[in-house]
């Protein structure tokens, strides 16, 4: 893509690998810039692509995700010390949900680590952080290198990907059990494949050079035709992330390095992910602010929220109750969830009204036909995720 | 951590590196009941305020030559002149040598006789006006910075200080104040005054010793600074202690050992033991362990968090900032050793006593310092000179003297390598020097030149800068060294620093040192 002839500033978003496959599918023609790049938004309707990841399998072109290999003798101290979680326990070929913080042990970015080898870890994260990554390098004897455009990548997601998968030749992949990585080889091209997604259903990442790229999708394309395989873009995916309770860059929470106003980074305990916070296994950024919090305790919380109820509650303002006085949070991800039935929500609530079960008031706007309305509904606080299959973990996944 | 410290801690506190602010604060850290061990190095204590003998019977401060920051009761309390310190020399006056073989006395009745009779009263406001200004400034010297952003009352009521002294000035010096402190010293000096040479030299005090030139922005405040740091001091002018900058520092030494403080010398420290998160002593050289309930580094901001500590025990953001800590020296420091009183020519032998200034306008410095941005050294150096043998006879053979100068611009990092560029510097130097003293070449027997590349490795002090790290805007107060360690504790638990990269800074001061002890002390009750 460096290559190119057409001189960088003449051509703002790049085309990724997949891009003339999509081009071909994207029948309503909704593209948007994703990190540099453009990307689906809709291929034909939201819903349809929706119900395409819970019930069949679809392909997200997802190479625009920021990939750094970190390599070099200090790769495992440097991550240790970069990522809330201890890394000294992810084995070889295993990938592990991570989050990293500031000093102040607010949230910088979450993203994936792929343990590669024994010194060779990957990085995939929403955002480019190559300063953060560098600045954390110092003391460190490890190599850093941003291979974005040297890797392009597929999730394949849904119920029979795992048929699809197997369809398509890849012996054994059935045997990878979640956040397993594995390799094949699709005719000439090498497959690196981990079972990771963001969807919550059970699924697979395809990660291959930028030249397998076609081949490899319409490989995929023919070997799940009849498993419903389908292209999907970020829309219906977003609906997907909400029900298995994930967390989106600069929607539930916006990069500490990019705030500017005081109180509005968010720290990994804050956003529910104590779970990602190991503050045992030795320094990291961000351990001793985050050990303060922790005896301290929160003073918000994000929190899964069920509401009254199908308006989804976007952006909407959270009381104590309905009078709408005493303001406590607002929402920061809403969709009406299709497979729960649910009108689902996740919401930054203030201390002490985050307890599982309480129950909070949420302002919804409706516009009528442009007039708008103002709604009260009432929201119980609920465990994340909201939607999640015993097939998203068991291994074998079921024959299709 | 292979060996792990003595359950039972073997000192109370344990201070890295016998500089003057190291020796300051353990001597006020045992003055408070604690046991303290000091270790140093090198052979014996001062760091760069040290006395040595550069060339068979001649004797030099082997870094900063003059005392002038050093506050009267720190002196007092110490009882420094009970435990050997004399003086050779009090209330030295500056003088300006000019190329046409004049010079301009800068004395506390005035500017010499040069100066036109608008000068001479510019000159008297001037000086009463930065004086008011400096003695509003001094109090923070001797006080913890406050710390920004935080909710804390006593943070708050310092802050309100700081500008309540500033409003205190009245509403004329008030405004004055804030218009200029931002000012570079060049517009500030040209607004003042017509004589090139008094231009010159009050301009040169805002560079010492600095990465900056005369035009450079803030080099008012740093000026201002040195005023303040002086008025802290008490006002009680240049002086040379008798034997030399390493006979003040033994004194120290001698109070901190009447005191109670063991002091270790030829003991590197190799790095700072961890235990729990918290600094629990320190590795030698030798491998020896010693351990201790709070670890005090004298060693500048650099070298204790990213080598003596390291960064993985360290939050990333503040490894950034203690990286990007601007220390690169640009001062060199000359010695000479001369069988014959140096040449300066019509220069009375009262000037000569005092420091001598090769700075004659304020281009002239300007140039000096274009030279160092792209990484060469001056052409046309500034200096400050004394003849420390002329008030201390005995820093050389009889009838012979030292010439001890302090040179600038001689940037850490020279674009040509130290290596070929010392003999050209040295050369150039020397070039300099033969303008204003002909025939001083013939009378050298001996000489040496310290580039900030020996100061570093000599001295131990990152960059060779001997305030280690610039005196500037972005590295004064409460960000200094760096925010998260501007009030001598730092973000390792039982890790303090208490050298010249905190609050107040460089030059022989002790304030930094004595600070820091009083901060210990304060945790000590505390807990």
């Amino acid at each position: 893509m460096t290559d190119s002839p057409v001189p960088h500033f003449r051509q703002p978003l790049l085309k990724t690998p997949f891009h003339e496959r999509a081009r071909a599918l994207a029948q309503v023609d909704s593209f948007i810039p994703w990190a540099g790049y453009t990307t689906v938004d809709v291929f034909t309707t939201m819903e349809q692509e929706y119900f395409a990841i819970r019930n069949a399998t679809t392909l997200y072109d997802l190479t625009p995700m920021v990939k750094y290999r970190i390599t070099g003798r200090d790769a495992l101290p440097y991550l240790n010390r970069l990522v809330t979680r201890d890394i000294a326990k992810l084995k070889p070929d295993r990938v592990a949900y991570c989050v990293w913080c500031n000093d102040a042990g607010h949230l910088i970015d979450d993203g994936t680590v792929f343990r590669l080898g024994w010194d060779d870890y990957r990085i995939c994260t929403a955002e480019r952080q190559i300063d953060w990554l560098l600045d954390s390098a110092i003391g460190f004897e490890v190599q850093i290198t941003e291979v974005t455009e040297q890797i392009a990548a597929l999730a394949v997601q849904g119920p029979t990907s795992c048929a699809v998968l197997k369809a398509l030749g890849l012996q054994g992949v059935e045997r990878l059990k979640p956040f397993d990585i594995g390799y094949f080889s699709l005719g000439p091209h090498a497959l690196t494949v981990s079972r990771t997604g963001f969807t919550g259903d059970l699924g697979y990442e395809l990660w291959m050079e930028p030249d397998a790229a076609e081949a490899v999708w319409d490989a995929l394309m023919a070997a799940g035709r009849t498993r419903g395989i389908r292209a999907i873009g970020s829309q219906a995916l977003n609906v997907a992330r909400i029900e298995a309770g994930f967390l989106l860059p600069n929607v539930d929470f916006v990069s500490a390095e990019r705030t500017i106003r005081t109180g509005r980074d968010r720290s990994p305990l804050e956003l529910g992910l104590d779970w990602l916070v190991d503050l045992n296994k030795g320094h990291f950024t961000g351990r001793r602010a985050l050990l303060a919090e922790k005896i301290d305790g929160s003073s918000r919380r994000l929190v899964g929220l069920d509401i009254a109820g199908n308006k989804p509650a976007h952006n909407s303002l959270l009381y104590t109750d309905d009078s709408g006085k005493r303001e406590i949070g607002s929402v920061t991800s809403a969709t009406w969830s299709p497979t729960c039935k649910r009108n689902i929500a996740l919401a930054i609530v203030d201390a002490p009204y985050f307890e599982i079960g309480s129950t909070i008031w949420a302002e919804i706007y409706l516009n009528r036909e442009l007039v708008w309305e103002r709604r009260m509904s009432r929201a119980q606080i609920v465990e994340r995720p909201f939607f999640a299959p015993e097939r998203r973990r068991a291994t074998p996944p079921a024959e299709f | 951590m292979a060996a792990s410290p003595a359950a039972q801690p073997s000192y109370d506190c344990l201070v890295i590196g016998g500089g003057h602010n190291g020796l300051v604060c353990a001597a006020t850290l045992a003055r408070g009941g604690r046991s303290v061990l000091l270790l140093e190095a090198a052979a014996d204590v001062g760091g760069a305020a040290r006395t040595r003998e550069f060339t068979p019977g001649f004797k030099v401060s082997a870094g900063a030559h003059l005392l002038h920051l050093m506050p009267a009761d720190l002196l007092r309390e110490l009882r420094l002149e009970s435990h050997g310190l004399e003086w050779a020399a009090q209330g030295m006056a500056s003088t300006a040598l000019l190329p046409d073989g004049a010079f301009l006395s800068l004395s506390e009745a005035g500017a010499g006789q040069r100066l036109s009779p608008a000068d001479s009263q510019a000159y008297a406001d001037y000086t009463a006006r930065m004086r008011r200004f400096a003695g509003a400034l001094a109090p923070v010297f001797s006080r913890v910075p406050p710390r920004l952003g935080t909710t804390d009352w006593s943070d708050r009521l310092d802050l309100l200080r700081i500008g309540w002294r500033i409003r205190r000035l009245g509403r004329r010096d008030m405004r004055e104040l804030l218009r200029i402190g931002g000012m570079n010293v060049y517009d500030l000096l040209e607004e003042n005054f017509d004589s090139a040479a008094l231009k010159g030299a009050l301009g040169f005090d805002a560079v010492l010793g600095a990465n900056f030139g005369p035009r450079s922005p803030g080099t008012v405040l740093t000026l201002l600074y040195r005023l303040a740091a002086e008025a802290a001091a008490g006002d009680t002018g240049l002086s040379q202690p008798k034997g030399g900058m390493g006979a003040l520092c033994e004194a120290l030494a001698k109070a901190a050992a009447a005191a109670g403080a063991i002091i270790r010398t030829g003991a590197p420290v190799v790095n700072i033991l961890i235990e729990g998160d918290r600094a629990c002593g320190v590795t030698l050289e030798s491998g020896e362990v010693i351990a201790a309930r709070s670890v005090i580094s004298n060693a500048d901001p650099k070298t204790t968090f990213l080598r003596l500590l390291g960064p993985k025990y360290l939050d990333a953001g503040f490894v950034r900032r203690v990286n990007h800590i601007r220390c690169r020296g640009l001062s060199a420091k000359l010695h000479l050793a001369l069988n014959r009183l140096p040449p300066f020519n019509s220069v009375t032998e009262a000037c000569l006593r005092g420091r001598l200034l090769i700075a004659p306008s304020l281009q002239y410095i300007e140039h000096a310092y274009n030279h160092a941005k792209y990484g060469e050294f001056s052409a046309a150096p500034v200096m400050e000179i004394t003849v420390p043998t002329l008030n201390d006879p005995a820093l050389a053979p009889p009838g012979q003297h030292v010439l001890s100068a302090i040179v600038q611009y001689a940037p850490y990092e020279l674009k040509e390598g130290w290596q070929s560029g010392r003999q050209r510097f040295m050369d150039t130097v020397l070039d300099t020097l033969e303008r204003f003293a002909p025939g001083l070449r013939s009378s050298i027997a001996g000489a040496e030149l310290l580039t900030p590349a020996d100061i570093e490795t000599q001295f131990r002090i990152s960059g060779g800068h001997w305030h280690h790290g610039d005196l500037a805007f972005d590295q004064f107060l409460m960000v200094r060294p760096v925010p998260g360690a501007a009030q001598y504790r730092t973000p390792m638990e039982g890790l303090f620093l208490c050298g010249a990269g905190c609050h107040p800074g460089g030059g022989v001061m002790g304030v930094a040192g004595r600070n820091a002890a009083r901060e210990v002390l304060k945790q000590d009750a505390a807990s």
